[in-house]
């Protein structure tokens, strides 16, 4: 009952009286909308409300990380990984440029556990990025981000939203990474 | 009809409050997210490999998989998992038998609380007390059916509770954990602190475990207790991490039923700079295994983690040799040190050069006989032991050193030497140190010289091709092996990779075989399919403490993963 009069209602407005014909478009009108409105909700995900550690020790918030109207990576790695780490050495030899160009950030979250967590820092200096580098030690924000394996990497836009994921790293792959950053210039 | 009447209305009403709030993720009801996994192996009768058909399974064929569901609605997240086996894959722990609704559970975040009811995984502080977590690829899920309660107060205090039981397999272990965690992170107490750059934290934890005990000849405590402490710091760069953990008398079957209280250590201290890092880990255990059951073996019902000194080795012949802490005693160290040969230098070349060095060693920890003679017996204190004395059995020594370098946009190529001591009588076979030390020829100590040599061409249409050339020596047990793997990426979405490991210095004239691996991966958009067919050679899996034989096999497998 109630959908049906609530279109009948909108669609009163320069109308004079009900029409059946109306309300059939109106309900045309509805399912199209709540239908695109749901594709919404679901494709256009953001961060989980998480924390990390950061390698200073302290929990942030992992959407405290995303600055407000810049692009943001959020790259799952490990030390173990292989495939992660060239990954973010493929990604280093053009992030200086794409930073200045684009604003973007990257967030490179270390799943390693308290087994191999504490040798995140040394080697990170030791491979020269300039990328914030936080840990998940016990998968938390992995779970929550529906990541299986890594490495798995999220573009997500000013607002904050996914707009682009890759689960996984064939060389190469940097440069999509780098064109979907530039679109969102 | 009716049905249609109601989701329009629902739909409507959605609707409506998507056009109030203006937003869209949370519009609808907030986020849905989803894995899934599936695997399946079609074995093939190999004689070479197997000649009595030990390995080889009744059923053939073997398959399962697995659906995580995460729905999040502002301060609401509810997730759940499907799981199947049917029957659990060679070399996955056998006890995965059947199907069924594994993990569920509700997490409400109101203000400064975070509730959970349902399966929860946690960890307090490094997890020498208490650790749930998972590593699906391995089997291992010892995740916590239960409540929990994390209270982040002012002035940086985290408050943290939990309650419930854990899992095994399709079941839950008998005992029950109740444990409390505190956390004081200085700097949000102590702005002068902040103002300094120093970080601090301290942290306490308490875990109790509570399993009836009948036994007619000893008098078994139902509840044991285990409480650690630990300290964290961070200064410009330089970082230190401490735990100690103590646990009370708790005969169970991996220490063999003394009542010794049990002790752990380990200190971490780090130093980081952008092309310079260093590491040094001390440690020490003292009869630390812990679990919500006293007679749980294998993966089964662990309630800590402790976790090994050393590397994860990542290429296949290192990773034969791996480590896991020997949870009923063990000292060890581990040293690292990475290096960036800064670019545009006379000996760093255009893009760089990096050099890594890790040495790492564990041996046992000193043990002597109690003061009446008796070592190790079940129902005695087991044993004595100096805090600062060697024992006498080494168990792992890894010395690896490795250089890496891109030469062009087009090449780039990384040689690793590793130098191994690994202990087969203890990780491989099992020997305890009462048995060594009654008997010393028993032991042996087998030296893994290895060597491994990546590269990777750039190849014109965006084709890459990577090669890895391994090696690795030794006398005895699985003897010198050499691999060559091509893993050839056609495309972003098709990656070839053939590889072949031939154990030409077996023992055992034999078992002087190939192990060949052809594999083909195809990605599409999340989704991921890798098709494989060849041989796999008997390997050990290990996490944490612990460590399991994976089977050989040969057949042809089927791993599908795919989200939203």
């Amino acid at each position: 009952m109630w959908p049906g009069r609530f279109f009948w209602y909108l669609n009163q407005q320069g109308l004079d009286e009900p029409n059946p014909l109306t309300y059939l478009e109106g309900m045309k009108t509805l399912y199209t909308a709540a239908f695109t409105a749901l594709c919404l909700a679901l494709s256009a995900q953001s961060l989980p409300k998480m924390d990390v550690q950061t390698l200073e020790g302290a929990k942030v918030s992992i959407s405290s990380l995303h600055q407000e109207g810049k692009p943001t990576i959020v790259s799952f790695w490990a030390t173990w990984c292989k495939p992660c780490i060239n990954e973010l050495n493929a990604m280093a030899e053009h992030f200086e440029d794409l930073q200045s160009e684009t604003g973007v950030t990257l967030i490179a979250v270390s799943i390693d556990d308290s087994r191999t967590s504490p040798k995140v820092a040394p080697f990170v200096a030791g491979q020269g990025w300039d990328y914030q580098v936080v840990l998940d030690p016990n998968s938390d924000l992995r779970r929550a981000m529906g990541v299986n394996n890594v490495p798995h990497t999220f573009l997500l836009n000013g607002a904050g939203e996914i707009v682009w994921q890759a689960n996984k790293y064939v060389p190469g792959e940097e440069e999509v990474l780098i064109s979907e950053v530039r679109k969102l210039k | 009809m009716r049905m249609r009447t109601t989701l329009v209305a629902g739909l409507a009403l959605s609707l409506g409050s998507l056009s109030a709030q203006q937003a869209s993720t949370e519009a609808l009801g907030g986020t849905l997210r989803a894995v899934i996994q599936l695997d399946a192996q079609a074995y093939v009768r190999d004689t070479v490999l197997d000649p009595q058909g030990d390995y080889y399974p009744d059923e053939k064929a073997l398959g399962q998989g697995w659906a995580l569901f995460t729905y999040e609605r502002g301060n609401l997240r509810m997730g759940m998992r499907y799981e199947n086996y049917q029957h659990a894959m060679l070399g996955f722990p056998t006890g995965y038998r059947g199907e069924g609704i594994t993990y569920r559970y509700a997490q409400l975040r109101q203000g400064k609380f975070d509730l959970t009811f349902g399966n929860f995984f946690e960890q307090f502080g490094q997890g020498l007390v208490f650790r749930a977590y998972e590593e699906r690829g391995l089997g291992l899920d010892n995740a916590m059916d239960g409540s929990r309660v994390v209270a982040r107060l002012p002035k940086g205090i985290t408050l943290k509770g939990v309650l419930g039981r854990q899992r095994v397999y399709f079941t839950k272990s008998e005992g029950i954990l109740r444990g409390t965690d505190a956390e004081w992170a200085l700097r949000e107490a102590l702005p002068f602190l902040n103002k300094a750059g120093v970080s601090l934290n301290l942290g306490a934890s308490f875990v109790s475990k509570f399993q009836r005990g009948f036994d007619p000849l000893l008098n078994l405590p139902s509840n044991v207790g285990a409480w650690a402490y630990r300290l964290g710091a961070n200064y410009r760069g330089l970082d230190l991490k401490a735990e100690y953990a103590y646990k009370i008398n708790d005969p169970n079957s991996d220490n063999g039923y003394i009542y010794k209280p049990g002790e752990a250590f380990i200190a971490t201290a780090t130093y980081s700079k952008k092309g310079l890092g260093f590491l040094a880990t001390v440690k020490r255990i003292d009869n630390f295994s812990f679990r919500s059951d006293r007679n749980a073996q294998q993966f089964d019902a662990l309630i800590n983690f402790i976790p090994p000194t050393g590397n994860l080795h990542t290429y296949a012949l290192p990773a034969l040799y791996p480590y896991a802490t020997q949870i009923n005693g063990e000292m060890g160290y581990q040293v690292d040190v990475n290096y960036l040969i800064p670019k545009k230098s006379a000996l760093g070349g255009k893009y760089g050069t990096k050099l890594a060095l890790s040495v790492a060693s564990s041996q046992s920890i000193h043990r002597a006989p109690l003061e009446d003679g008796s070592f190790g017996d079940k129902g005695t204190q087991g044993y004595v032991s100096n805090v600062l004395t060697w024992g006498e059995i080494p168990y792992f020594r890894d010395v690896n050193f490795s250089i890496s370098r891109k030469f062009s946009s087009k090449y780039k190529s990384q040689l690793t030497a590793y130098r191994l001591g690994y202990n087969k009588s203890v990780l491989a076979d099992g020997l305890n140190d009462y048995a060594i030390l009654a008997a010393p020829d028993s032991d042996s100590m087998i030296v893994v010289p290895a060597m491994v040599w990546e590269q990777q061409f750039a190849l014109p249409n965006h084709q890459t091709l990577r090669t890895e050339l391994q090696w690795s020596g030794g006398q005895g047990f699985r003897g010198a092996m050499a691999m060559f793997l091509a893993e050839y990426t056609l495309s972003e979405s098709w990656v070839v990779a053939v590889q072949d490991i031939y154990n030409y210095g077996n023992p055992s004239e034999s078992r002087r075989i190939h192990y060949p691996l052809l594999s083909v991966v195809h990605f599409d958009g999340p989704t991921r399919v890798q098709l494989g067919y060849g041989r796999q050679q008997q390997g050990i899996f290990c996490v944490g403490g612990v460590c399991r034989v994976v089977p050989p096999s040969n057949g042809l497998s089927l791993s599908l993963t795919t989200q939203f």
